[in-house]
């Protein structure tokens, strides 16, 4: 039992890439495989990113899907050893010829009382097989209520719609003015179960955070439900999952997960409207935002600009990425996709957008205030 | 006298009726598939019924009266494809030309009814999916009814001018087969069209 | 007595075989010889000569291009489907390799998101669509007859048309590629993202048209192998003597029947929601994208077993042969089969798991999926025990079933794990499938394909494959796909997900999508050695004789390459391995005509001789036609007036395909043939009585 916990500790260690390492720091704990796989360069943009994976799960459903894996890897291991074990040494033993008989000659009617033995041990074989089958069936169904169990009353509920190649994000509230929306970025309290009600207005999409539960579709028409809960804090990435068209490799998102008391601070913030220009800079740039083809797109809450076809930018300084995923938002990046997103992202649903160089610094001056 | 042995097959004939003839494994081959087809066919209509309240949606129920002077007019058409099939397998040309030629005027009367049945569906097919689904059913069909009118067509040329053998008559009596399984598939049709709405 | 005539045949037949295109020496040879002791031999081998001349005269295809246009000969055609599918296979190979370049690092700019889109799904395509299926099809053209002891496939000008199909849909799909109208919505083709909205242009529609293509292709191929597995047997072949390999095609032929009309019907739904304005998957007018998917699956999941099931029959036929014994559990194995066939059409939800059904039904579609590997187990046991009672020999076909053993046992492996829902809501469109699925598929299917290539091959061409080439060429392969997919499991575990044209390097997928990359390379230069391998071996191979491997099927009781009326006299059978249990001097069919294309029919069960019916000549009508129904499919992508307009050719060279050749008929010295009508047709009537 001890030496099964080391093989299967050594093993997840070696196929699952720790948090130390995501920051940098050496360990001589990594052997082989690690080398082969970490990348030693890896930087992460985001200081508490975990690494996308559903090995180093951070909730409890994930936790039990890695366990049920864990399980039929083990045992699956086993049965494909022992199948080997057979065919090597069916293989590596060589039937001593009867007198009179060469190799060549084929064995027309081999002996009856082999056969019978043969047939017992096949007929072994499937036995197990079938036992084997039915244990996993019945944890598959355990496991599959497990799942089912992340539910609770008192529960947040965040809207997500899928769109082509963004997440749009809405914290329902029965008062219209609680309602928050956002883009790509979901902060969820730890330790408090979420209900996400999942659609999509123009192809299929799936909702995917590795490290804390399994996919679930956005499907155009329909409404589809999962439930996530985060037990540790930390950022974690989760990416679409369906084929969705040109820009499906950069339409990720990240699941903030933070204390209920700093969730309820960034809560509050996302409601406020967004801040006035603090200087003339920033005032040109909202001047800009709201003269150029911008407005047609998106909204900024409390200015004149809501357009819903576009994310949401009332806060958008305040999101660690922009381009669903795709770049941490510096002040370089944000220039690069207002001017040509094209380059970055192509066909995205993003014109190009040819400004002044004064007109862009102010745009990006106000677009960096909207904390 | 030969040195080998033998099995001597030049007695045999060379053409029977029924499963002992090639052609009737194709005839069952294209009633599987299409039968299958079918089924899925149907199973894509209930599939988009279900979740819909009212059914048809925003349309008008069809009038059956067309489709159900076609049903009669269909089943009807057994009495000579039966004399067809009696006729072809008792190897009478007489009487498997007078039969395919009835018949053959029966699948085209069915045929041009079916033209007039769509008028009376209270559809279109660009309107909605119930109208999609039931023209297409409908149309699916309606190439059945085409293509074995063609099929009995070219079989009575043949049986007037071409050369006839023995297995022109199993080409009539598979011929035969074919048409009860396309007169097979109209009921269900009618039904699933006509009625559905109504009942469920 | 019989004995020695026995010898003095086999001496005397390799003798003749040399004469036999010399008649002056045969006669000479026949002259020398004393006929006194052995007359009845020599008046065999001169019978024979007539026969064989005789048979050729009426079998062999026309000379000349149009009749190498007008062949229905199920080699001929099958030779054709072999070589188009692997030509197939080498196009989608090429674009799994420029996948893979693109993947070997993150941020790649070697292929945009536009390039990457389209070659993934004409990677998909093609493999599923026109390599996999028809591979198996085409190997099943060829072989059975000969296997089953027949002269050729049952409705030979459906064979040939069922090609012209095949070619006609795979070279539009890969010209509409080349100039950049491929498809780029997934070998899946979801719903609405491959809608009228979501992907304006043409490029879906000739994916949808492809489909209905090969569909025909598949259906009419599967017809001729249910027939001919059910009505040419050998005299003897009963239902419990039919060869495995056989008994593989039936249960893939009726797969095709219940699952390619699904897709025929989605996809052309699909193409009528682009073209004129249905709403089967219109969510805003009451259809629904789901309707796609369970559609699509309940296709697309049999389709992996009319691609596997095939490959077991390679396996148990190979197996059989080199462990120099008959098969272990015959009857289990072909009960495993039809099992499989029957719960393969269970399966098809566990696409959708994440689609949020209804938990107690995926419960039910888990069962289902984990109890397939029931019957899958069932045939690796047998196998098993078939090495472990035989003396396995490692000839090269051998080695690729020993390969696929290791490579499909994992792949199952993975597959009951992906059978749980909640696993599978994990790994689900993650690389992890991908490996999971290679695994399977060209563990289960392409391994021993090639098994197979190496084993037919001296067959068909009549020279061996060089041995050492083979081994060469197993171990590349062997050791490429698995540096190619293993990693691609820890890949999925870790977060990459499938279709996804780059991805950030701070996700550090880099390394194994290199090592993957590596791993793609070998495995190119393995089928690259077999390519040499198989061109150097057609000039310069040793001869093959009838039956190198000495085994036990009848394919192997003809020469090597078999001529085109496969069997000088049709054989007979009466045991499971009949080459085995009757070397020699096994009764052979005498009576069916030799100036007409007689064939013998039996009957299901027993396999007795019943009817001797006549197959058409050779004619180019299938082509024509096939052509017709090209113009109509191709049409009807950009107007739907070509469907109405488009049938009357087709009617035209169908009507043309099933006139009789009045000539011909009235040549034809058969008491059938009546200028006048009558009475006369008693006579037809007492005779068949």
């Amino acid at each position: 039992m001890r030496a099964m916990r080391l093989i299967k500790n050594s093993v997840s260690l070696a196929l699952t890439k720790a948090r130390s390492v995501a920051r940098g720091s050496s360990s001589t704990v990594y052997c082989l495989l690690s080398t082969v796989y970490f990348s030693p360069s890896a930087v992460y943009l985001l200081t508490d990113l975990r690494s996308q994976s559903a090995l180093d799960p951070a909730g409890p459903q994930a936790g039990r899907i890695i366990s049920l894996w864990w399980l039929m890897f083990y045992v699956t291991g086993t049965v494909f050893l022992i199948v080997m074990a057979f065919l090597v040494g069916a293989l590596v033993r060589s039937r001593r010829p009867r007198r009179g008989e060469t190799l060549d000659v084929p064995d027309v009617k081999p002996e009856p009382a082999r056969e019978r033995r043969m047939s017992h041990v096949v007929l072994t074989g499937i036995a197990l097989t079938v036992v084997i089958l039915f244990v996993f069936l019945v944890n598959s169904f355990l496991t599959g209520r497990a799942l089912d169990s992340v539910s609770a009353k008192d529960h947040l509920t965040i809207k997500i719609t899928g769109h082509q190649w963004w997440w749009e994000v809405e914290y329902e509230n029965s008062t219209a003015q609680y309602v928050v929306t956002t883009a790509n970025e979901i902060h969820v309290p730890t330790g408090q179960p979420v209900l996400f009600k999942l659609t999509a207005t123009d192809v299929i999409h799936s909702f995917w955070v590795p490290n804390l539960h399994g996919k679930t579709d956005l499907i155009p028409g329909h409404e589809t439900v999962t439930w996530l809960r985060a037990d540790s804090d930390g950022v974690y990435r989760g990416q679409c999952a369906e084929f969705c068209g040109f820009q499906h490799a950069h339409m990720a998102f990240t699941v903030v997960a933070e204390p209920p008391d700093k969730f309820k601070q960034w809560y509050d913030s996302q409601l406020a409207p967004a801040v006035e220009p603090a200087n003339q800079s920033q005032a040109q740039g909202r001047q800009v935002f709201l003269s150029s083809p911008c407005v047609m797109c998106h909204t900024v809450r409390g200015t004149d600009a809501g357009s819903r076809v576009g994310p949401d930018l009332t806060h958008v300084a305040s999101r660690q990425t922009i381009a669903a995923g795709t770049l941490e938002n510096t002040r370089g990046h944000l220039a690069g996709w207002v001017v040509d997103s094209q380059k970055i992202k192509p066909g995205n649903r993003m014109p190009p957008n040819n400004l002044e160089p004064g007109d862009l610094q102010a745009l990006l001056d106000y677009l960096q205030s909207l904390k | 006298m030969s040195a080998r042995q033998t099995v001597d097959v030049s007695g045999l004939p060379t053409f029977a009726f029924g499963h002992r003839q090639l052609t009737w494994w194709c005839t069952l081959s294209l009633i599987l598939m299409e039968g299958g087809m079918f089924v899925v066919l149907f199973g894509a209509y209930f599939f988009l019924r279900t979740p819909v309240p009212q059914w048809p949606p925003g349309v008008g129920y069809p009038q059956p009266f067309w489709g159900t002077v076609n049903l009669v007019l269909i089943l009807l058409s057994c009495v000579p494809n039966y004399f067809q099939k009696r006729a072809a397998e008792s190897l009478d040309l007489r009487g498997v030309r007078i039969w395919i030629a009835v018949l053959i005027v029966f699948a085209l009367v069915a045929t041009a009814i079916r033209f007039v049945e769509f008028g009376y569906l209270n559809c279109r097919w660009d309107q909605n999916a119930y109208g999609s689904a039931v023209w297409v059913i409908m149309g699916t069909h309606l190439l059945h009814l085409i293509t074995d009118a063609l099929d009995s067509i070219v079989l009575l040329a043949l049986m007037l001018v071409g050369p006839v053998e023995g297995k022109r008559f199993v080409d009539v009596s598979e011929n035969a087969l074919y048409w009860y399984f396309v007169v097979g598939l109209w009921v269900p049709t009618y039904v699933v069209v006509y009625w559905v709405p109504r009942w469920i | 007595m019989p004995g020695r005539k026995k010898d003095e045949r086999a001496e005397r037949a390799a003798n003749l075989e040399a004469a036999r295109n010399d008649p002056e020496a045969l006669r000479a040879y026949a002259a020398g010889f004393d006929a006194a002791r052995t007359d009845d031999v020599l008046a065999d081998d001169i019978a024979d000569e007539h026969e064989r001349a005789a048979l050729e005269k009426t079998w062999g295809d026309e000379p000349g291009f149009w009749g190498w246009l007008a062949s229905t000969n199920h080699k001929t055609v099958g030779r054709r489907f072999i070589y188009t599918a692997f030509g197939f296979f080498i196009l989608g190979g090429i674009l799994a390799v420029l996948m893979r370049v693109q993947l070997s690092r993150p941020e790649n700019n070697f292929i945009g998101p536009d390039l990457y889109n389209q070659i993934f799904t004409m990677h998909g395509t093609t493999m599923m669509f026109l390599f996999a299926v028809p591979v198996m099809e085409a190997v099943a053209v060829y072989v059975l007859p000969l296997m089953l002891g027949t002269r050729n496939i049952a409705f030979p000008r459906l064979n040939a048309f069922g090609y012209w199909m095949y070619l006609f849909g795979g070279v539009m799909l890969w010209i509409a590629f080349i100039l950049n109208v491929g498809p780029d919505a997934g070998w899946f083709a979801y719903v609405p993202l491959s809608g009228p909205e979501y992907s304006p242009g043409k490029r879906v529609d000739f994916w949808a048209q492809m489909i209905t293509f090969t569909e025909v292709s598949a259906l009419v191929v599967s017809t001729e192998i249910i027939t001919t597995f059910f009505k040419l047997r050998a005299p003897g072949m009963s239902l419990n003597r039919i060869p495995v390999f056989c008994w593989a095609m039936l249960v893939t032929a009726f797969m095709v029947f219940f699952a390619m009309p699904t897709v025929a019907l989605a996809s052309a739904c699909l193409l009528m929601d682009r073209t004129i304005g249905t709403h089967f998957y219109n969510p805003a007018e009451g259809g629904d994208p789901l309707l796609w998917q369970h559609l699509f699956w309940f296709f697309g999941h049999p389709e992996v077993y009319i691609i596997f099931i095939p490959g077991t029959g390679f396996v148990s036929t190979i197996l059989s042969t080199f462990s120099r014994r008959p098969l272990f559990g015959y009857t289990a194995v072909v009960l495993s089969l039809v099992s499989t066939g029957f719960i393969g059409f269970g399966l098809w939800v566990h696409h959708m798991f994440a689609t949020g059904l209804p938990r107690m039904g995926e419960s039910f579609f888990t069962g289902a999926t984990i109890m397939i590997a029931i019957p899958s187990g069932v045939q690796i046991f047998c196998w098993l025990a078939t090495l472990w009672g035989g003396r396995p020999k490692f000839k090269s076909p051998m080695m690729f079933v020993l390969g696929f053993f290791v490579i499909f046992v994992v792949g199952g492996m993975t597959g009951v794990m992906q059978g749980a829902v909640p696993v599978d809501l994990q790994v689900h469109d993650t690389y992890f499938v991908v490996a999971h699925f290679h695994y399977v598929l060209i563990g289960g299917a392409v391994f021993p394909l090639f098994g197979a290539f190496h084993y037919w091959f001296p067959k068909v061409t009549g020279r061996l494959l060089n041995e050492r080439l083979g081994h060469v060429t197993f171990w590349i392969m062997f050791v490429g796909f698995n540096l190619t997919f293993f990693p691609m499991h820890i890949l999925g575990l870790h977060g990459m997900p499938r279709r996804v044209y780059t991805y950030q390097p701070n996700l550090g997928w880099g390394d194994l999508n290199m090592l993957a990359t590596a791993g793609g390379v070998l495995l190119t230069l393995g089928v690259l050695a077999f390519i040499v391998n198989a061109l150097r071996s057609l000039r310069a191979g040793a001869l093959a004789g009838a039956s190198p491997w000495d085994a036990a099927t009848l394919e192997w009781a003809t020469s090597s390459p078999p001529p085109s009326y496969n069997f000088l006299y049709l054989p007979t059978v009466a045991g499971r391995d009949t080459l085995w249990e009757q070397p020699a001097d096994r009764p052979v069919v005498t009576g069916l005509r030799s100036d007409t294309r007689q064939v013998l029919v039996t009957r299901v069960l027993d396999a007795e001789p019943d009817l001797k019916v006549e197959f058409p000549d050779s004619s180019i009508w299938p082509l024509l036609a096939s052509l017709a129904t090209t113009a109509m499919f191709i049409g009807s992508i950009f107007t739907p007036w070509a469907v109405p307009v488009g049938m009357l050719p087709i009617a035209v060279t169908l009507t043309g395909w099933f006139w009789p050749k009045k000539k011909l008929a009235e040549e034809r010295p058969s008491p059938e043939i009546k200028k006048e009508h009558g009475e006369t047709w008693m006579r037809l009537k007492e005779q068949e009585g």
